[in-house]
């Protein structure tokens, strides 16, 4: 079975991340399929490669990373909630004349039809969020 | 055409709960996680809401939820099932569709 | 579901402004339309709020979003179903929502009224309907 799953809510501060990389890994681990993790709202903030939780905390946006290298998960960020949140690539850092850019490895920006699409392709779709 | 249900807020913190309760259809699941496993204790202010409004709907609790939240299976409302990360996957593989209240 | 259309409900629960989720939920719903999929919208508890008129947001310096909502016709969103119980336990009646309207290009483009207000059991039945249910 093919699941999609909306993460809406930020790492650390709501459980919401978590619950969802649990969730994906368990389908995973039963032979399913998670071909997309869309990341929304604040979810959004899951995606930055400069977070340094200390270090015997879990490390929520290395989980993903690793999850989308070892499955080939298409680990998405909504670019709409993403510029709202300072979440950007290279790509949108140049175009939009910033000096930076922080979107960790595994993860790609790319706008809400992405998520419409997930809903379409997969059989249930998860929301974790708040 | 049964629908998995998730609830994740405490039912002292939000009418989450309580609205998905008023919702849910008989042959339903109503899945507690995060906060939501609050819900699923027995001996609360809530408990007979929710048992009231839970009659025709499978009411169950993720498992990893309760523990961290050190509650222990024998304080749930009567008929609760508990369910680990695999099992929640089970539900939504085995409902037609599922509704995240959030 | 036919010819591969699915039956998407956008569930509203949220009030708007205290949190950006309908604000959110409205972006989605609006490049949703683009999918030619079967779109409902859903707004019970708080979500009624999101519905209400006279909002003015100037003096809190947030969009006011509220407009949006009647251009959804035009993106031929036509189904917003408001619960009846979410509106009287608020003290709201439908006097108090803004009139959201769409032309039925299938009734000599008359104009009809976008807001059903339907009960509880009513909207249980409407999300039991749906293939994708996006929750907000």
């Amino acid at each position: 079975m093919k699941f999609g799953v909306v993460v809406s809510e930020g790492p650390y501060t709501h459980q919401a991340s978590d619950t969802a990389y649990h969730f994906v890994t368990a389908a995973l681990a039963a032979g399913h399929e998670v071909p997309r993790v869309f990341f929304y709202h604040d979810g959004v903030n899951v995606g930055t490669r400069l977070s340094i939780p200390p270090q015997d905390e879990r490390n929520i946006q290395e989980q993903w990373t690793a999850l989308a290298k070892e499955h080939g998960t298409d680990l998405v960020i909504c670019i709409a909630a993403a510029q709202r949140r300072g979440l950007l690539d290279k790509n949108e850092a140049e175009r939009q004349g910033k000096d930076a850019d922080n979107i960790a490895e595994g993860f790609r920006i790319s706008g809400l039809g992405q998520l419409i699409e997930m809903g379409i392709d997969a059989d249930r779709l998860m929301t974790f969020g708040d | 055409m049964a629908t998995l249900h998730t609830v994740n807020k405490s039912p002292f913190e939000t009418q989450a709960l309580l609205s998905c309760l008023g919702h849910a259809k008989a042959g339903d699941t109503v899945l507690l996680i995060e906060d939501g496993v609050y819900g699923a204790a027995g001996g609360t202010a809530l408990t007979d809401a929710v048992a009231g409004l839970g009659g025709a709907v499978t009411l169950a609790v993720l498992a990893p939820d309760l523990k961290a939240r050190g509650i222990d299976e024998g304080r749930l409302m009567d008929g609760v099932k508990t369910v680990d990360y695999a099992g929640f996957v089970e539900l939504a593989a085995s409902h037609d569709r599922t509704q995240n209240w959030l | 579901m036919e010819d591969g259309v699915k039956k998407f409900l956008y569930v509203n629960r949220k009030a708007p402004y205290g949190t950006i989720y309908a604000l959110e939920a409205l972006e989605v719903v609006l490049i949703g339309a683009a999918f030619d999929q079967d779109v409902s919208l859903a707004f019970l508890d708080d979500g009624v709020f999101q519905l209400t008129k006279g909002q003015d947001t100037k003096e809190i310096g947030v969009k006011n979003f509220s407009p949006t909502f009647r251009a959804l016709g035009d993106y031929e969103v036509t189904k917003l179903y408001v619960e009846k119980e979410s509106l009287d336990e608020r003290g709201l009646t439908t006097d108090d929502l803004q009139e959201i309207t769409y032309e039925d290009e299938d009734d000599d483009w008359a104009e009809k009224p976008s807001i059903i207000i339907v009960s509880r059991s009513e909207m249980a039945d409407v999300m039991a309907g749906q293939d994708v249910i996006l929750s907000f």
